[in-house]
Formats: C-alpha cells, sequence, structure tokens
C-alpha cells in the first residue's frame, strides 16, 4: 500500500533508554497501516452511526404511536423486513467495533502495564466478538411467528394458528 | 566637566529607586511553593514555600533566581537565556507548562500560593531539572536535518514565499518540551513520539527543498506516531511560542492519509 521511500537512508535509532523502570525507546516498529485505518475508521463510522442512530430512533421512538407500540410483535415485524435486517446489521457492527476500538485506545493510554493491556484487550475481543455474532445470529434467525403464541401478540402479517 | 555627571553605577541594583524614570516600581509580596526532589537525600518529593518581595516587572524566573542566590542555594534548574528562546526553563507554573522567564508574576493569582513543579512525564533528576533524553530520542528519530541528495547548488535552495509559509509556524519550536510534556498520552509510558518531534517533523515534511518527507511520513505512521494523537490540545495551550501545535499534527495525519490512499 506506501509507496516505497525516495530516501535510502536509515532512520536514527537511539540507545536503550530505561529510566527507573521506564522503557523510552519505542518498540520497533511494525510498519502497517492498522493505525491509520483505525482512525479512519473511527471518522467514518461516527458519521455513519449518526444518520443509522438517529433514524433509529426515530423510527422506534417518534412515529406513529411512538414508545408505546413497542412489543415483540413490533421488532418481530422490523427484523422480518430486509431493509431494517440491513439497517440494524450495519448498526450493530459499526457501533460494536466503533466502541470496541475507542475501549482499546482507552486501555492502550490508561493501562501502564503490559500484561494488564494484554488481560484487559482479551476479555474486550471476547465480549465484542460474542454481542456481534449474538446480535447478527438474532438479526437473521429471529422467527417473528413462533408456534403457539396469541395472534395479538404477533406481528400483522403471521399466518393465524 | 565630568564632575558635573553623576556616576553610572556599576550595576542597575545600585540605581535609587527614584531614578527609575516612570516612576516607582509597585512591588508585592509573594508566596512560592516549590517541588523539591533530591535522590540523594530522599526519594520521596516534597513543597518548600518562600515568601518573596518582588517588584511588578519581576517574571517566575527572577523569582527563582531571588530564591537561588538569596534563600536556598540548593535550588536547582534550568535557564541559560532567560529570555524564551533558549527553551531551558520550561516548568508547570501553577498547574500549567509554561516558561518561568515568560511568565510575569502579576499575571498570576497572587493572593494563592505559586506553585512551581518539574513538567511531567520526563524521569525527574533534581527539583525542577527533569532527563530530558527520551524527549530528544524522539526529536533525533525524526531525522530533524535537511535531506536533499540532488546536486548541490552554488547557491542558496531557492523557495517561493508561499512555500515558505507553508510550515512557517513550525519553525517557531525553541525545544522547551512544554507540549510533550503536557501531553497525557505522552505521560502515560513515555512511548509516544510527543507533539514536539510532530511539530519538528512537520518542518521539514512540508519544506519544499527536502526530500525525505516520505519518509518522516512513514516513521510517524505507526502505533506510537500521530495515530497516538487525541486532540486534546494540551500542547497547543502549553506552546510558549505559540504554534498552533494539534493542527500541525492534523496535518501530517492528513499528508499520511493522503500518501497512503
Amino acid at each position: 500500500m506506501a509507496t516505497p521511500l525516495k530516501t535510502k537512508i536509515s532512520v536514527p535509532r537511539s540507545r536503550d533508554n530505561t529510566v527507573s523502570g521506564v522503557k523510552y525507546n519505542r518498540a520497533s516498529s511494525k510498519r502497517n497501516n492498522f493505525e491509520m485505518m483505525a482512525w479512519l475508521y473511527m471518522r467514518v463510522s461516527g458519521v455513519l452511526l449518526v444518520i443509522l442512530i438517529f433514524g433509529h430512533l426515530f423510527v422506534n421512538l417518534m412515529m406513529g404511536e411512538g414508545v408505546h407500540r413497542i412489543d415483540f410483535g413490533f421488532v418481530g415485524g422490523k427484523l422480518a423486513n430486509p431493509f431494517w435486517q440491513v439497517w440494524d446489521l450495519l448498526l450493530l457492527w459499526l457501533a460494536m467495533l466503533h466502541g470496541a476500538n475507542g475501549i482499546r485506545v482507552i486501555i492502550d493510554d490508561y493501562a501502564e502495564r503490559d500484561k494488564v493491556r494484554f488481560a484487559l484487550k482479551i476479555a474486550l475481543f471476547a465480549a465484542t466478538a460474542f454481542v456481534i455474532l449474538l446480535g447478527t445470529l438474532v438479526i437473521f434467525t429471529l422467527d417473528p411467528c413462533p408456534a403457539g403464541t396469541a395472534a395479538e401478540l404477533l406481528p400483522s402479517f403471521c399466518p393465524a394458528p | 566637566m565630568a564632575d558635573f555627571e553623576a556616576r553610572e553605577p556599576e550595576s542597575k541594583v545600585q540605581l535609587a529607586s527614584e531614578s527609575g524614570g516612570a516612576g516607582a516600581i509597585p512591588t508585592f509580596d509573594v508566596t512560592v511553593q516549590v517541588r523539591r526532589y533530591n535522590p540523594e537525600v530522599s526519594s520521596e518529593a516534597h513543597w518548600d514555600e518562600f515568601k518573596l518581595t518582588m517588584y511588578g516587572t519581576d517574571r517566575v524566573l527572577d523569582a527563582l533566581h531571588k530564591i537561588k542566590w538569596e534563600l536556598d542555594g540548593s535550588l536547582s534548574f534550568r535557564r541559560s537565556c532567560a529570555h524564551g528562546i533558549c527553551g531551558s526553563d520550561a516548568m508547570r507554573i501553577n498547574g500549567r507548562n509554561r516558561l518561568a522567564c515568560k511568565t510575569l508574576l502579576k499575571d498570576l493569582d497572587l493572593t494563592k500560593p505559586i506553585t512551581i513543579e518539574p513538567i511531567k512525564g520526563l524521569p525527574c533528576e533534581k527539583d525542577l531539572i527533569v532527563d530530558m533524553e527520551p524527549f530528544f530520542q524522539a526529536y533525533r528519530e525524526i531525522m530533524p536535518f535537511l535531506v536533499n541528495d540532488t546536486h548541490e547548488p552554488e547557491r542558496e535552495r531557492l523557495q517561493s514565499q508561499e512555500e515558505r509559509a507553508r510550515f512557517d509556524d513550525t519553525t517557531k519550536c525553541i525545544l522547551c518540551a512544554a507540549c510533550t510534556s503536557s501531553c497525557p498520552i505522552f505521560w502515560t509510558d513515555g512511548q509516544y513520539f510527543g507533539p514536539s518531534a510532530i511539530v519538528n517533523a512537520h518542518r521539514f515534511i512540508f519544506d519544499s527543498r527536502d526530500d525525505a518527507g516520505d519518509m518522516r511520513l512513514e516513521i510517524l505512521n505507526d502505533k506510537e506516531g500521530v495515530w497516538r494523537c487525541r486532540t486534546t490540545f494540551n500542547c497547543t495551550e502549553a506552546c510558549p511560542r505559540g504554534i498552533e501545535i494539534t493542527k500541525a499534527i492534523a496535518e501530517v495525519k492528513q499528508a499520511i492519509l493522503a500518501r497512503s490512499l
């Protein structure tokens, strides 16, 4: 991705510098664009999330009877619609990754010891993966018309039991 | 004729107070609290309090001089030019990073004690003196020198006014470390390059005469490079030279993005 460098001299690196237990040398760089992409992702997903979240809030809380009509039938009906499936899926993935990256950055900024950082990040990534997978599963496999449920609780398109 | 002229005193200190011309300079009492640390005596730092009578034209540096010269000679601090150019006497005054030689006492709140601490994030060696090596190490790593392999011209390498103006702001840096040591990200683990190194990289990246801009961008496209900046603007607020540091960092970010995408 990166263009080849014009200059052919090597980067000055300083001698090992550890003062009272704190290592001031930067770990040798891995030369990849991950941090740049993460930075860019936070900005792009942030803009998209503003649209997605306020759209979601408006449709769920403001339109029609507003918050009072939210029940299983309403949610089931929404998730049976491919438009809302895509909307909710985007919302889930963008928000979870945006939030997880934010927490990752905070861990990097505030956890000082490498082991603590590692443990916190493992916990963070596990929790993020769990919520994303569970959410994705629900969006695609939710049965809006479970058998043996009273018709008034279900979306209108369900066949009469 | 020489007998009629008043002999000029050897030092301005000896001038009579009424000879000031513009009238007597007001004096006031100030309380100064200095963070003291001497690893040969104790591993703990403590506060020392000094009560001084200072003049309206005095700076924090003059108060430190008065303490060192008249009250406690063991106080240690750095200063060289004492006129805001050498960048030696950056310190934390009332919780803000400033140059002691550019901060007038009359501009501070004198009803409360003035606190003076060493700058944060760098290892303290004694009193207000910190080890600047980590700071200069980051500075060296961004290659703060002109790199140009083309044929050496017989005269100056010419540059238009617009090309010069592009990096004018970042040429003002005096390497005092007020910005880097005000950055909360630098405080964490000292791994971040820090605002000052990025400012000095910016100075060469956007210099039309320099050829190693791409290399400096590559160096700063790093986990500890510009992407670690959280735009808290502490550096911009701390800079005694008024450099728009956060803006410079943002420009380097944009240059890295433009180059990679």
